[in-house]
C-alpha cells in the first residue's frame, strides 16, 4: 500500500488553517469563465469535516436571502485558493446537521473564548 | 496483439485534474519486464516475445522454465507472458521493458482475472431486478420463469441461470492513462481494472 500513500500525499494540500465543525470560514474558489479566472468567496459555517487524506472534504453551509446554501468542498481541490477562519465557533458536536432545522436566532453559534 | 507489460494492481485512489475535476484512478505497478525468449518466424511460426515480471525463488520454477531461465541467463521470474509484436529484431534477451513505453493521455487495453464470485445466483450474475424483500412477497431473488410450456418442451440455450461467476479472464479496453511515475513503475488509469489488489495483470497498447 507504500506505493497508494505516495501518490496521495503529491495531491494533498499543504498550508490551510485548522479549522472545524461550528467555524466560520471564508473559501476563496476559483472560477474559469471561458479565458478568465475570477475568484468568489463563500462565507459560511462549516457543519462537516471529513477526513480520508487525498479524498478529505467539508461542507459549508450559510443563508442567503432567506435560503440555506451548503457548498461540499473537497478540501485538497485546485479549485480552492484559501480558506480563512472568520470565527471559532463553541460546539459540543462535530457535525452540525442540527442547525438545518434551526433559523434566526436559534441558529446563532457563540463564538470561542480563547484559552 | 500489441507491445505491452505485465503488471500488479496496487489499488484505487482518486487524483484531481487541472480542471479541479475527481478522476477515479486505478494504480498499476507496471514493469520493469525483462525480455526472457524471443519467438520468430523461422523457429517457432510466429512473432512474438516474451517478458517476464517479478522475482521468484528458483526452487519454485519447474526444471524446463529453469533451463530457459539458464539459457538467457537471467534471474527467475515470477510471471512470464508473451506480446505478439512485429518487430522482434528491435528486442535483445535481458532488456528490460519500462513504463515508459506508455505516455500520458494513452489508452490502453488491460487484461486480468476477475474476482471469483463462486456460484451465483441470477440477480449477482446477471443482474436481474429480483422481487421485494418485503410486504408479504415470496419473491426474492429467483430466476422466475424459465420458459414457456409443451412448445417448445425445453429451456432455450444461453438461458441467464445461476452457475459460476467471475475468476475469469477479463479485457477492459480504451482505458486512459492519467499519469506515469517513472521512478516507481506506477501507472494510474482511469477507471477500474479486473481482478483484486496485488493481481497480476497485462497492460497493452492498443492498435
Amino acid at each position: 500500500m507504500k506505493a497508494l500513500e505516495i501518490i496521495e500525499r503529491e495531491h494533498v494540500k499543504m498550508g490551510l488553517p485548522q479549522f472545524k465543525g461550528g467555524d466560520t470560514v471564508r473559501v476563496h474558489v476559483k472560477i474559469k469563465e471561458g479565458e478568465k479566472e475570477r475568484i468568489q468567496v463563500f462565507e459560511g459555517l462549516v457543519i462537516r469535516k471529513r477526513k480520508g487524506g487525498m479524498g478529505a472534504s467539508f461542507t459549508a453551509r450559510k443563508v442567503s436571502y432567506g435560503v440555506g446554501v451548503e457548498r461540499i468542498f473537497p478540501i485538497n481541490s485546485p479549485i480552492i485558493d484559501k480558506v480563512e477562519v472568520v470565527q471559532r465557533g463553541r460546539v459540543r458536536r462535530s457535525r452540525l446537521y442540527y442547525i438545518r432545522d434551526l433559523k434566526g436566532k436559534a441558529a446563532r453559534i457563540k463564538e470561542k473564548k480563547k484559552s | 496483439m500489441m507491445l505491452g507489460l505485465i503488471g500488479r494492481k496496487i489499488g484505487m485512489t482518486q487524483v484531481f485534474s487541472d480542471e479541479g475535476e475527481i478522476v477515479p484512478v486505478t494504480v498499476i505497478e507496471a514493469g520493469p519486464c525483462t525480455v526472457v525468449t524471443k519467438k520468430t518466424d523461422e523457429k517457432n511460426g510466429y512473432k512474438a516475445i516474451q517478458v517476464g515480471f517479478g522475482n521468484q525463488k528458483e526452487s519454485r520454477i519447474g526444471l524446463p522454465l529453469r533451463g530457459q531461465f539458464k539459457k538467457a541467463s537471467l534471474p527467475p521470474c515470477q510471471v512470464l507472458k508473451e506480446f505478439r509484436i512485429d518487430d522482434v529484431e528491435a528486442y535483445d534477451v535481458g532488456q528490460k521493458i519500462t513504463v515508459e513505453v506508455f505516455s500520458v493521455g494513452e489508452k490502453v487495453s488491460i487484461t486480468g482475472n476477475s474476482k471469483g464470485r463462486g456460484f451465483a445466483g441470477v440477480v449477482k450474475r446477471w443482474g436481474f431486478w429480483g422481487g421485494p424483500g418485503t410486504h408479504g412477497a415470496m419473491f426474492h431473488r429467483a430466476p422466475g420463469s424459465i420458459g414457456a410450456s409443451a412448445d417448445p418442451s425445453r429451456v432455450l440455450k444461453g438461458k441467464k441461470l445461476p452457475g459460476h461467476y467471475g475468476n475469469a479472464r477479463i479485457t477492459v479496453r480504451n482505458l486512459e492513462i492519467v499519469d506515469i511515475k517513472t521512478e516507481q513503475n506506477l501507472l494510474l488509469v482511469k477507471g477500474s481494472v479486473p481482478g483484486g489488489k496485488r493481481g497480476i495483470i497485462m497492460v497493452k497498447k492498443l492498435k
